[in-house]
């Protein structure tokens, strides 16, 4: 046997301490620590750090082209590497739309320019043009430029006759659809929930049935078809109950959600808090315990940031006026350790929702640290907690309602491919 | 008495005690503005700037008087003219307004929490004219006067009934805030896609049947009913909507002898409201525009001397 290129010495797995060994950018071994190493390979102590594979991101808005300020590929792929990220997806609401591969291509140029080595980036092709819900794109070619999945993400394709045939064209080259979850007529970017807390605030709220109907639509058109189609950022009781219910019926239908629905209720927008006004809101505490037992239940399969970067500009107006959107790949992985130390994640439903499940749902790399996996890993250092504070954002929007609050741990490195990107 | 308050956003801000001032400060000015002389000099040289995003004719012109008749003067920007129309933004716009020292914004705008927006970023005292669905202190309080002058008083036991788009309406949401805690019992009416979510949540009675809604109520309250409505597709037809919500004065047989009716105006005749019933001697419709020039100068008295030694006298 050949002798690997490092060994990651001594990193924390499960409890134990091992000893990671990498030849040729993929998992040679893994083993408990202190084993027998060849002279002159490069050893690298963990200092403690736990080991975790890398995460993948199927949901982020990286604004590049036509809103650089918000942030930009090269920005955004720095967050996403400080954030433990080895692959990201992004959404195709730019300007120009990525609804043609001239456009794909010059965001894997951008990628690929500033972050040689990764994060990864797969474009989400725009699923109609100009995500205006009426034509297809061409997404045969948009697949070979690079795209695994396509989606109208926030602008939801409200012809479901059009939206079917989406998902059957879109199947035929292995692309899977991503439905925003929000019938479009339903209060669209109000950013709060309707309830009591809208109603007193004076502000049009929307509510959960209008994303259960967009999940119920999905479920009956995925199981019709009989063909995937991904439910984007989930947020309420109702549309949990419908997706645990067509899985189990084995309706190919898969979900996901992002940290801030696990951890904050409408609560946070009390006071018109803009940094809180998301799409779709906030919902209530009930909501939220739905969510978490639909993750560890494996209901909702992943786990995406939704990263939406804005200017603190646009986010500081009146709350009817402002854009909807957290930013997300700063806190993601500090956030889910919180969780895991809180016990409303287990560490294996956290690997499965950020690491394994995206993988195989939108067929990207994944780090199993099983011999011959791509190492992506990340060396997490628990004792290294952070207060969250604009200047040490790497994303350009600092727009989190986690703003001034304390993360445990960070990111000590990222390696993707082998090779030690942060 | 110091008065605590640097910006007056809703009822809500208020202490009873505080609604209370008001009110006395109120009495005495509408004493005052039934003089042939009724300009005072309590004010003099203070400056209100009235900023109104939205238009309001009628609430701009009560601010606008009350401040004078303190001998305050009082600057006007609508947003037409202000930097608003070429893409500035609302932060951009006030702080300009605070550079040149006014002692207090009256605001007007069309979205809910701007108010507020604006009153955690300036120095000097904000008072809300209105902010999009959320809020109307000032009114509110004016409804408040009007009601206690027609009830020698005594707000306990009265019933009111809130008539119309409630769900829309600044006007019922900050007259249900205040007007319950004066220990109005306090009714709602109003087809389903007019009532707010969650209502029942609400300190209220709600019902859908105007019948049933009027009996035995002290005052009736009708709101403005914005005829875009019916494009939002909440309502099929104005012409239904005045048959199944239009108070007419056949309603009024069922309530308390001596009711009275409010409108916060201005009133779309034979929609929300008969014609006839406007002009009728329930009606205090013109009662409440004099109670309103009499609680602005009220809360401007109070708000503008909040940090004089031990405040000056009216
Ligand atoms: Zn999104």
């Amino acid at each position: 046997m050949s002798n690997p290129d490092f060994v990651i010495r001594g990193a924390k797995w499960q409890g134990e301490a091992m000893d990671l060994l990498v030849a040729d950018g993929k998992i040679m071994e893994m083993r408990p620590t202190g084993g027998s190493i060849a002279e002159g390979v490069e050893k690298i102590p963990a200092n403690g750090a736990l080991l975790l594979p890398a995460l993948t991101d199927a949901h982020v808005h990286l604004r590049e082209p036509g809103f650089e300020w918000k942030e930009d590929i090269a920005s955004g792929l720095l967050a996403a590497a400080h954030g433990g990220f080895a692959n990201i997806m992004c959404m195709a609401n730019t300007d120009p739309v990525n609804d043609e591969v001239s456009v794909t291509e010059m965001m894997l140029d951008k990628a690929r320019l500033a972050w040689p080595d990764g994060p990864r980036l797969f474009p989400v092709a725009g699923l109609t043009k100009g995500l205006k819900g009426q034509q297809l794109t061409n997404l045969a070619e948009m697949h070979r430029a690079g795209c695994k999945a396509a989606s109208n993400d926030g602008l939801p394709v409200h012809n479901t006759e059009l939206f079917r045939n989406a998902v059957e064209y879109a199947a035929n080259w292995g692309m899977v659809v991503i439905d925003h979850c929000e019938d479009p007529d339903m209060a669209p970017g109000a950013g709060v929930n309707e309830g009591e807390l809208s109603s007193r605030l004076g502000l049009k709220g929307a509510p959960t049935a209008g994303e259960a109907i967009q999940v119920a639509r999905d479920i009956l058109l995925a199981q019709y078809l009989d063909t995937p189609i991904h439910v984007a950022h989930v947020s309420c009781r109702q549309a949990v109950e419908m997706l645990a219910d067509a899985k189990r019926r084995g309706v190919p239908i898969t979900a996901e959600t992002c940290p801030h629905y696990l951890l904050l209720t409408e609560d946070a927008v009390e006071g018109y808090d803009t940094a809180a006004k998301v799409n779709p809101p906030l919902r209530t505490m009930d909501d939220v315990l739905a969510i978490r037992q639909a993750l560890n239940e494996g209901v909702i399969d992943i786990l995406v940031t939704d990263h939406a970067p804005h200017a603190d500009h646009e986010k500081e107006v009146p709350f009817a006026e402002a854009p909807c959107g957290i930013s997300g790949l700063d806190t993601a992985l500090p956030l889910t350790m919180r969780m895991v130390d809180e016990g409303i994640l287990d560490m294996e439903t956290a690997i499965r929702a950020w690491c394994l499940r995206p993988a195989e749902i939108f067929g990207l790399p994944s780090c199993g640290f099983a011999a011959g996996d791509s190492a992506d890993f990340v060396l997490y250092d628990p004792s290294a907690s952070w207060e969250v504070r604009p200047e040490l954002m790497r994303s350009k929007g600092k727009n989190t309602p986690f703003m001034g609050q304390t993360m445990p741990g960070r990111v000590n490195a990222l390696f993707v491919g082998g090779r030690r990107i942060v | 008495m110091h008065w605590a308050h640097k910006d007056l956003l809703d009822v809500s801000d208020l202490s009873t005690g505080d609604v209370e001032r008001i009110f006395e400060a109120a009495d005495s000015f509408l004493e005052i503005n039934r003089r042939p002389v009724k300009k005072v000099p309590t004010l003099k040289g203070r400056s209100v700037v009235l900023f109104f995003a939205e238009p309001s004719t009628r609430t701009k012109t009560s601010f606008d008087m009350a401040a004078k008749r303190l001998s305050a003067d009082s600057f006007s920007l609508s947003k037409s003219m202000s930097s608003l129309t070429k893409g500035e933004s609302l932060k951009d716009t006030v702080l300009t307004l605070q550079a040149m020292n006014p002692d207090a914004i009256v605001m007007r705008h069309g979205v809910s929490g701007a108010a507020q927006f604006i009153a955690e970023r300036l120095n000097c005292s904000v008072i809300n004219a209105g902010d999009g669905w959320h809020a109307h202190p000032t009114q509110a309080l004016l409804d408040a006067v009007t009601l206690r002058r027609a009830w020698s008083g005594d707000f306990g036991g009265k019933t009111l009934l809130i008539l119309g788009d409630i769900a829309h309406s600044r006007v019922a949401r900050s007259n249900v805030n205040l007007l319950t805690r004066l220990g109005v019992n306090v009714r709602l009416c109003a087809p389903r896609t007019l009532l707010p979510p969650k209502v029942e949540t609400w300190p209220v009675e709600v019902y859908s049947d105007l019948n049933k809604a009027v009996k035995d109520v002290d005052a009736v309250m009708c709101l403005r009913l914005q005829l875009e409505r019916q494009q939002d597709g909440l309502l099929p037809s104005l012409r239904e909507y005045s048959r199944e919500y239009g108070l007419g004065k056949r309603h009024l047989l069922n309530a308390h002898g001596g009711a009275v009716v409010l409108h916060p105006g201005p009133i779309n005749r034979g929609v929300e409201i008969a014609s006839e019933l406007a002009d009728m001697g329930e009606s205090l419709i013109l009662d409440q525009v004099e109670s309103g020039v009499a609680t602005r100068m009220a809360l401007l008295f109070l708000f503008l001397t909040r940090k004089d030694q031990g405040g000056e006298r009216v």
